[in-house]
């Protein structure tokens, strides 16, 4: 019992919610970018065009086959071979950026397939273009399809920035792990607040989610 | 980098070998555990409904590293020791249990709950009519998304390497601190994870092209 | 600003995607050091007594950084700055290697394997490894490890000292030492082996556990620098002689190890 009322002191607890910030603000702007590049690159595989929708799908497909910790890894050891030295934080946004875009995606090409192919056909009947018809009539309704799928991807985000540990990314994963590296007595109630502090934040996205599914639905 | 698979390529293999061991293992056992609580979130019973949807959403909620991490330095602290190896693959299995509840708990809800009605009404019990009847249709449905959930395995096994698990990308680590060759290292290994992963993801949008 | 800055890094991550050509610049790190009146060093945020991250500020801590500051001092005047980057013994060789840190002062001894990547200073600290066990294990020395299962860190030249000692022992390599710490704890091992210096950081904070079999090798710890900064190295190396004989380096010694148990810190006075 003494153990979990000094694991739990201010001090630690603060430390711990510093954490938890980074960890949140890794998430954010992760998921608000790879949104915006996984919807532009499954639109481009979607689309068809000639060479250039094979040429991004093989490379979306090798980096959606790749474990998450080894694009880290080249994102925080590799990009300085190319003249870029990211710090911890923006290494780690970049590796989930990049690692998360290919699996939305993958996520938003088949939900644009999944809406009816009959449908291009009627809007370009009428006289819309390729683009019109995907802008107007096809893309409002597999994104309204996709919530489920894009948002169980957002907890997996989430969830997966702990893997930036690895790089010393100052997020909740590691702050935890400096407290009961230091006491190990804490461990057991390190745990514990990193189990409820993640479910905290996924599950409440998930609720989130569930509700904009439903509202939309 | 064709030097790092010449040279230590007998290590890459030892830990391809255990990456797919583990992946295989997780698959099973999760598979197993998951239909188990699928079936609890759609019993009659409110207490079940309650502890399988609580399983689910837990281990869905926290990260695969946290709970990996918990199995390989808390639970040894209290109750038995657990190797890293064992501790990732039931930290995978745990994980991905979790994922394979939610599709067999909407394989089971996807069939006409009439069939129910009727497989009661001619005599069955409840758990006879469910194994007979409805898990067969349930498990048609949940059977070839198991590839990608196997992909997933493969990937997500990488946690290993935080608990000295022997996998590919724990070799990866050893060979780069040996060889201070971090980008090829890490690059040998990425090829070792597509020789598997990438046939199967294609092979797996084949199938689902063919249903559809 | 930030979001502007990852927008900007994805950017130029699809760029080099696409196909971006290498272009590998070998400034001179102390040049660079003299125009920005900064110097980025690597040090360890989870290892006692050396570079410990402090929860209070999230700042690291220890002789290591002490190290760095002084020496900053020492090579750009009192107006030099120190900044610092937290590394492990995985990243800091290709941290330095890409230039993200200019020096790393991180408990690294001074290796011929590493010296073919890398150039040190000559050494500031001299550790020998060590064991540390539970204070009833039977392990006495490193010798006898056979059998045995021994923890260790990913990136550390311990490991491969062990498999010298004692072949046939059993080697688990984890990420950092508050992992390997408890690691040991678990009874993931028998024993952590690193240097002696880490090892007493480490029996301070966990009572109930002892370093054993005294040294069975020498590790001088260097300051790593890339290679080709031969007029980095000699400032460096200046700078050490010079906090050696005024006297600042015994200070900073009993600073950090006057009050370990069990360690004679008057043995690593240097004059």
């Amino acid at each position: 019992m003494q153990n979990w009322i000094q694991a739990y002191s201010w001090m630690n607890i603060r430390f711990l919610l510093m954490g938890l910030g980074v960890t949140v603000y890794i998430s954010v702007i992760s998921v608000i970018l790879s949104f915006i590049f996984g919807s532009i690159l499954g639109i481009i595989r979607y689309s068809k065009i000639k060479y250039v929708s094979a040429i991004f799908g093989f490379i979306i497909d090798l980096i959606r086959n790749l474990p998450l910790l080894l694009i880290i890894f080249f994102t925080y050891f590799g990009l300085p071979n190319f003249g870029f030295k990211p710090e911890t934080i923006p290494a780690a946004i970049m590796a989930m950026t990049i690692f998360e875009s290919t699996m939305i995606a993958e996520i938003v090409r088949s939900g644009l397939n999944a809406v009816d192919i009959g449908q291009t056909e009627g809007a370009r009947s009428v006289g819309m273009t390729f683009l019109q018809s995907l802008r107007y009539i096809i893309l409002p309704q597999a994104y309204k399809k996709m919530i489920p799928a894009l948002i169980s991807q957002f907890v997996s985000l989430i969830k997966d920035t702990s893997l930036a540990t690895i790089i010393v990314v100052p997020e909740l994963m590691q702050h935890a792990q400096v407290i009961y590296g230091q006491n190990a007595n804490y461990i057991l109630p390190m745990f514990a607040a990193l189990a409820v502090l993640y479910f905290i934040v996924c599950f409440s996205l998930s609720l989130l989610g569930n509700h904009i599914d439903k509202k939309l639905a | 980098m064709i030097n790092i698979i010449t040279h230590y390529g007998h290590q890459l293999l030892i830990g391809l070998g255990w990456t797919v061991l583990s992946s295989v293992l997780a698959l099973f056992f999760s598979l197993i555990i998951g239909s188990l609580f699928a079936i609890m979130e759609v019993l009659p019973n409110k207490y079940a409904r309650v502890l399988g949807r609580a399983y689910v959403e837990i281990f869905r909620n926290i990260p695969l590293l946290v709970i990996t991490m918990f199995f390989y330095l808390v639970i040894p602290l209290y109750f038995v020791k657990i190797n890293g190896f064992t501790a990732g693959t039931i930290g995978l299995t745990l994980y991905t249990s979790a994922f394979i509840a939610e599709t067999v708990r909407s394989g089971i809800q996807s069939v006409d709950p009439g069939q129910m009605e009727g497989a009661r009404s001619v005599g069955m019990t409840y758990w006879q009519s469910m194994r007979q009847i409805i898990l067969p249709q349930a498990f048609k449905i949940v059977i070839p998304p198991l590839g990608n959930q196997f992909i997933n395995l493969v990937k997500n096994s990488s946690v290993l390497a935080f608990v000295a698990g022997f996998d590919l990308m724990y070799q990866a680590n050893s060979i780069a601190s040996a060889t201070f060759d971090t980008i090829n290292s890490y690059f040998a290994v990425g090829i070792m994870y597509l020789i598997v992963t990438l046939p199967l993801s294609y092979y797996m949008r084949y199938l689902e092209k063919k249903v559809a | 600003m930030k979001r502007k800055l990852g927008l900007f890094s994805l950017l130029l991550s699809v760029l080099i995607l696409v196909g971006c050509t290498k272009s590998l610049s070998q400034q001179s790190v102390l040049e660079n050091a003299h125009q920005t009146n900064t110097i980025t060093w690597g040090v360890k945020g989870d290892v006692s007594l050396f570079g410990l991250i402090d929860v209070r500020d999230g700042q690291q801590k220890g002789f290591d950084v002490d190290m760095a500051r002084h020496l900053t001092k020492h090579i750009l005047g009192p107006k030099g700055k120190a900044t610092f980057v937290t590394v492990t013994s995985q990243s800091r060789t290709p941290l330095l290697k890409n230039g993200n840190v200019d020096a790393v002062v991180a408990t690294m001894t001074i290796t011929p394997e590493r010296q073919k990547v890398l150039d040190f200073s000559k050494s500031y600290f001299d550790a020998g490894q060590s064991l540390l066990v539970p204070n009833n294990s039977s392990i006495k020395d490193a010798y006898h490890l056979n059998g045995h299962t021994v923890i260790g860190v990913v990136g550390a030249n311990s490991v491969q000292n062990i498999k010298k000692a004692s072949p046939k022992a059993k080697v688990i390599e984890l990420q950092d030492y508050a992992q390997a710490m408890n690691a040991l704890k678990s009874g993931q091992g028998e024993a952590l082996t690193t240097d002696n210096g880490i090892l007493y950081g480490l029996a301070v904070q966990n009572p109930g556990y002892k370093v054993v079999g005294g040294t069975f090798t020498k590790e001088p710890y260097g300051i790593a620098v890339n290679k080709n900064q031969k007029d980095f190295i000699e400032a460096v190396n200046k700078a050490i002689d010079q906090m050696q004989q005024n006297g600042e380096y015994n200070q900073l010694i009993k600073k950090w190890f006057g009050n370990v148990p069990g360690f004679n810190y008057k043995e690593l006075y240097r004059k």
